[in-house]
């Protein structure tokens, strides 16, 4: 499995907009807290190790 | 106002210091600690007679090292020590790490039944050494000597000069081999100029031993920002005696002299077990760590094992039990050496597998260590992520790293090993330490390991094997026929080292494996235990073959 960077995601605005609406009401040290969770919880369901690191690589350069 | 009477073990002036005549011995040892007895007893028992020398005439002050892994009872109990420290200590199994004020995740240690020996017991080292010395007494080949301090070592190409001082003054002694066993200060590390680099961690840690009746259960304890120390961790364990040892962590901008006060200790003890809790407290001390490694085990005719060699942060018990493992690889190495049944360069492959196991320990401490106390604000984010998540969810509760408890690392890179000649068997591959399973040697119920002897041994599972030893250029192999000498009532010994009818395995004097066949094959064993100790020619005879 490598990462998949072809879109993904059925319905993106209303992605983008749960995403963002969901830390609306967190201060900024509390959707901190919320992101370091979100990247836990989706790293395990990815599970592949390589895979972890190819995103881990990227998200590594502005850009990608 | 500790209970402990620490014991005063009488200073003797030396027949050589007191003739003044320089006598050159085998074996000295550094350092009369854990490691340093350990090795006298490893070496005595291989044969070898050993000088041990001690700066103190005392035990370990504190409980310092607690916690005593599996392996390293093995391996004492090899030399006739495990039982009573087992006996003396606490045996335990289950750990708990609490997140604030919930437990967030729970492993259990859970020693596979039909082993001899626990997962980890808890004893206070004065009470460890304790044991060791008297065993230590009891050889005629062991020499310890109190008061005895290194002030100065050189070395030629076959021996070290030690200049000693003792209450008597200065005296010189000679010693084919030494073993500096002298802790992470070790001046012998000093005095051979060696590198001892690594990293240091900026934080401070309370130990308190407290003497105490209490609740708690027979269980290692951690917590992560607990209510009654904010924004810190903290470590319970139990010792033998009703003795706890308490590690709060404190930070980096502590104060050590003022933390150490009782005035200030006993109000933290008292914030955690409550108000009416009844306590004496036994020990405080203070420390910081580091892991860090020599750069080479071997600096000539010094040898460094334990402390000495190599530093680890202490959460995951890798300590002390690494050393003993130190010395379990070297001691039947350097008798093979002093015996002229081994070259010389058999020693270096000491460094070779005891760097890797020493850097193995470094990487699991250092990765406790940045959890326990990240060092940036984003990963303290991400810990306590971790530990949120683990109180719901069973992913996160394997990333919750309090220390991961110390087991043996497999050498297997180590140039001692054959290439595995049986690798459906399972996991036993050569480099793997034995696992012990229960049998029955003649007749009566015992377990594997105290039939490995000292030597090298072959364990076969070829019913119709008739030799009950080889002889490999005058070095013998003892042979072991499952069904012949070990009867494998329960068939956890097929079981546990993959067998099937002819697989046939060759231990090292230090119990690990160090070749495996799927038939037994006299020429494969003899080339297999020339490998393993180091003889010259036996790249050669394979490239010829």
């Amino acid at each position: 499995m490598s990462l998949i960077l072809t879109p993904n995601i059925s319905d993106t605005d209303d992605f983008y907009a749960e995403l963002i609406g969901s830390q609306r009401e967190l201060s900024e040290d509390e959707a901190l807290r919320m992101n370091a969770r979100l990247v836990l919880l989706l790293a395990n369901h990815v599970g592949d190790r390589a895979t972890l690191s190819e995103a881990i690589r990227l998200a590594r350069t502005p850009g990608g | 106002m500790s209970n402990y009477v620490y014991p005063r073990f009488p200073y003797v002036c030396s027949a050589e210091q007191k003739s003044g005549e320089t006598r050159r011995h085998p074996v000295v040892v550094i350092g009369a600690g854990p490691i340093g007895l350990t090795a006298a007893l490893d070496l005595a028992a291989r044969g070898q007679k050993v000088v041990v020398l001690d700066d103190n005439d005392t035990v370990s002050i504190g409980s310092r090292a607690v916690c005593y892994a599996k392996r390293p009872l093995e391996i004492w109990d090899r030399l006739g020590c495990a039982a009573p420290m087992v006996g003396k200590g606490v045996s335990w199994n289950i750990g708990k790490v609490f997140f604030r004020d919930q437990l967030s995740y729970q492993f259990d240690l859970l020693p596979e039944p039909d082993h001899r020996w626990p997962a980890m017991i808890n004893l206070q080292q004065y009470y460890l050494e304790g044991i060791l010395v008297e065993a230590s007494g009891r050889s005629p080949l062991i020499d310890l000597r109190w008061k005895h301090r290194l002030v100065s070592l050189k070395q030629t190409d076959d021996h070290a000069v030690l200049a000693v001082e003792t209450p008597d003054g200065i005296f010189t002694m000679e010693a084919e081999w030494v073993i500096a066993c002298d802790g992470a200060n070790s001046d012998t590390r000093r005095m051979v100029g060696a590198e001892f680099k690594g990293q240091f961690f900026q934080d401070r840690f309370l130990i308190a031993d407290v003497r105490m009746k209490a609740e708690f259960p027979t269980e290692r304890w951690f917590w992560f920002d607990p209510p009654f120390h904010r924004g810190q961790s903290v470590l319970l364990h139990r010792q033998s005696d009703n003795i706890w040892r308490i590690d709060f962590q404190l930070g980096w901008d502590a104060n050590p002299d003022e933390e150490k006060k009782p005035e200030r200790v006993i109000p933290r003890i008292r914030a955690m077990l409550g108000e009416s809790a009844e306590f004496e407290l036994e020990w405080v001390s203070i420390y910081q760590f580091a892991c860090r490694r020599i750069d080479n085990f071997r600096h000539g005719r010094v040898l460094f094992a334990g402390d000495a060699a190599h530093q680890v942060s202490p959460f995951g018990a890798r300590g002390a039990n690494t050393g003993v493992q130190d010395i379990d690889n070297l001691a039947w190495k350097l008798s093979l050496v002093l015996r002229g049944e081994a070259p010389e360069s058999l020693i270096d492959s000491y460094h070779e597998e005891r760097a890797f196991a020493a850097d193995d320990n470094i990487l699991n401490s250092t990765r406790a260590t940045d959890f326990i106390t990240p060092k940036t604000q984003v990963s303290r984010y991400f810990r306590d992520a971790v530990l949120d998540l683990a109180q719901h969810h069973a992913f996160a509760r394997p990333l919750v790293n309090s220390g991961r408890l110390s087991t043996p690392t497999p050498y297997v890179t180590s140039p001692l090993n054959t290439p595995d000649g049986a690798p459906g068997c399972g996991a036993m591959a050569p480099g793997s330490n034995a696992a012990d399973a229960p049998v029955t040697i003649a007749g009566q119920p015992g377990w594997l390991l105290n039939g490995l002897g000292a030597g090298f041994t072959v364990l076969t599972f070829d019913a119709t094997v008739t030799a009950k030893e080889l002889s490999i250029d005058g070095l013998v192999a003892r042979v072991l026929v499952v069904g012949r000498d070990v009867a494998d009532t329960k068939g956890l010994l097929a079981e546990r080292y993959g067998a099937a009818p002819g697989t046939t395995y060759v231990f090292r004097p230090d119990q690990y494996v160090t070749a495996r066949f799927p038939q037994f094959d006299e020429a494969a064993i003899a080339a297999a235990v020339r490998r393993a100790c180091g003889r010259p020619g036996t790249v050669q005879q394979e490239l010829a073959a």
